[in-house]
């Protein structure tokens, strides 16, 4: 129990990073150890599978892209950056106490209602999920990632001129 | 073969990009051309409206399992029309051909969309449909961005916009696992299960997947980023977006949801009737307060959102009813009032109201067209406006809301108000000099907005007939 404290605290501490870093590097690389963390627990809840998508696609595919679009950027000066960083904790510096606060009171609070959780239907394994019950979504998952690909032809092919 | 109309948008966005870079200018005809099919495909019967998955050999092969109804083929028509417009207007807006060939295979994507929310029956499925329209539309809105003589407008609009759809899409997200968890599976159908059982959970889950929708559609309190977007979009993103995006991926999908799933459930039905009334009044008074004519149009949309939200908390059938008629009227109404803006902005270079004045004379189709549209929104007889909002007032009243029928009649007035002003201050009074050379726009603008006006018109007149063509007998 106490593990799953931790690496409760962990990920969220890695989120509110990956918000309030100035530097888009930094925060890609706050992302990606967001993604990790989240990769243990759902490890440790036993989805392997979720764990290891999570781990390659959101931890490794994902920061590679954002890296390459995060390098086709104009890097700002070293005194933007720190003025930037500085307006960010201005604004941000309330935002983990708030967290930590809502997370406190939450966990006092009980839930009023008798919630009976059911299991979805069919045999559990993700690849029938995916190729058997819901070849739809895929089709536009499919659709968003082309949709992104325009996103950067539009967008930074034309900065670039 | 309605898997078609997922299968043959994607298939033209595949070969406008296999096109030699000399003939990209084909690509807004390929695109026309898919749009054009579409319109037509919504009114064939062999599409199947019966609600129930339709076996194909296409579907077979991939899987599809989507089912059609009256409600999608409405969406479906209002799609085709609305992109075919907005395809016509880019050709006399957007400087480059690039800008129109990327608006092309973007409008296509979105599309694809707009066509699964139109005929999937399942909230997961929903969800997924509504993201690739949204991702399609946020790079739409900043399409033009780094164009000469372009401020930050348009990213920041974009921006704006994304910051609110992810928002909407977090609720969205934990609304399916919600659902997932209480029925254990995610279709509409399951839902409605849930919620007749009266499971919390469930309960829970269409809050906030209501939620999610009342930001995509942007009604109240959720409507801060619409007019910045539809303001800082390129003149043919706004026309496709006032006129369908935003109702197909918020809106629509209410009405999905209310038709299918909600079934008039107390509380659902209360919440639409509070948030269809405040959003009604608060959108007709910040649009009375505008001078720009395009946040003048975003605010009126917000208000007329809150119309349809209104009719699906009455009575149930004829609430759908009154919404669907509504949603198209007004699909095609602020589509053609932006192409309107569209003219106006290419012959003056502003839509700051009050610098115009007196150009009835000096573009008599514009100002023609913008009266029917503007009258049929305030629900002026016999234009189709008027039949969609008293067909939402009888609604409320068979229910005995006649209080909300009353905040709906009296928020006409205010529509009215508004629209009058738009058309005093545009059209009207003392021309300034600097408009002395202005002539009406081009026919490449004027000839949708006609069409369009005539759609309003023949809607109006001939509404007996029309509405079982548009609603597929379906609804």
């Amino acid at each position: 129990m106490i593990w799953f404290t931790v690496l409760l605290v962990l990920l969220v501490l890695a989120a509110l990073w990956a918000s309030m870093a100035s530097a888009l590097l930094r925060a890609t690389l706050a992302l990606a150890l967001t993604s990790a963390l989240l990769a243990v627990v759902l490890f440790a809840f036993g989805a392997t599978l979720a764990a290891v998508l999570e781990l390659s696609v959101c931890a490794g595919l994902i920061t590679v892209v954002l890296v390459s679009v995060t390098s086709l950027t104009q890097p700002r000066s070293l005194k933007e950056q720190a003025a930037d960083r500085k307006r960010r904790l201005r604004r941000f510096w309330p935002l983990p106490f708030v967290l930590i606060a809502a997370g406190v009171g939450l966990s006092f609070v009980k839930v009023p209602v008798d919630i009976v959780m059911r299991l979805p239907a069919g045999d559990g394994d993700v690849r029938t999920v995916l190729w058997s019950l819901r070849q739809l979504d895929l089709f536009g998952q499919i659709l968003i990632l082309l949709a992104g690909v325009f996103g950067v032809l539009v967008l930074f092919r034309k900065e670039a001129k | 073969m309605s898997d078609l109309l997922l299968l043959v948008p994607f298939a033209a966005v595949v070969l406008l990009n296999l096109l030699p870079k000399r003939a990209r200018a084909a690509g807004t005809w390929i695109a026309f051309a898919v749009l054009a099919l579409e319109a037509a495909a919504a009114f064939a019967e062999r599409f199947g409206y019966a609600g129930e998955p339709a076996w194909s050999p296409l579907g077979a092969v991939f899987g599809f399992h989507v089912a059609p109804d009256g409600l999608s083929g409405l969406l479906l028509l209002c799609a085709g029309l609305v992109g075919i417009t907005a395809l016509l207007v880019a050709q006399k807006t957007l400087r480059e051909t690039r800008e129109r060939f990327f608006f092309a295979n973007l409008v296509l994507v979105a599309l694809v969309g707009i066509n699964g929310i139109a005929m999937v029956r399942d909230l997961f499925s929903l969800y997924v449909f509504v993201e690739v329209t949204a991702v399609a539309t946020f790079i739409l809105v900043a399409l033009d961005s780094f164009t000469e003589g372009r401020g930050t407008e348009a990213l920041e609009g974009a921006w704006k916009y994304i910051l609110l759809s992810v928002i909407a899409s977090v609720l969205m997200l934990l609304a399916v696992a919600f659902l997932l968890l209480s029925a254990g599976d995610t279709s509409l159908e399951a839902a409605r299960g849930a919620l007749a059982a009266r499971d919390p959970l469930a309960w829970i889950a269409i809050a906030l997947f209501l939620c999610g929708l009342f930001v995509k559609g942007a009604l109240v309190p959720f409507h801060g980023w619409l007019a910045d977007a539809y303001t800082a979009a390129p003149a043919p993103v706004s026309v496709f977006m006032a006129g369908i995006v935003t109702k197909a991926s918020g809106i629509f999908a209410l009405l999905r949801i209310a038709s299918s799933t909600l079934n008039g459930a107390t509380p659902g039905r209360e919440i639409l009737l509070v948030v269809g009334a405040v959003t009604i009044l608060v959108g007709a008074f910040l649009a009375l307060s505008q001078k720009n004519m395009k946040r003048m149009l975003a605010y009126s949309s917000v208000s007329q959102m809150g119309y349809i939200a209104l009719a699906l908390g009455g009575d149930l059938r004829l609430g759908i009813l009154a919404a669907g008629l509504h949603f198209f009227n007004h699909a095609i109404s602020k589509a053609q009032l932006f192409t309107n803006a569209a003219a106006i902005e290419r012959e003056l270079g502003t839509l700051d109201m009050d610098q115009m004045g007196g150009l009835g004379s000096r573009m008599p189709v514009t100002a023609g067209t913008s009266a029917v549209a503007t009258l049929s929104i305030a629900g002026l007889p016999p234009l189709a406006g008027f039949w969609s909002k008293l067909l939402i007032v009888l609604a409320l009243w068979n229910v005995g809301e006649y209080g909300f029928a009353v905040v709906a009649v009296l928020a006409s007035l205010v529509t009215l108000a508004y629209f009058l002003s738009l058309q005093r201050r545009v059209f009207f009074g003392k021309r300034d000099e600097r408009w002395a050379a202005v002539r009406e726009t081009t026919p490449g603008l004027w000839v949708p907005a006609v069409a369009l006006a005539l759609v309003t018109i023949a809607l109006g007149v001939g509404f007996p007939f029309a509405l079982e063509i548009l609603l597929g007998g379906g609804a």
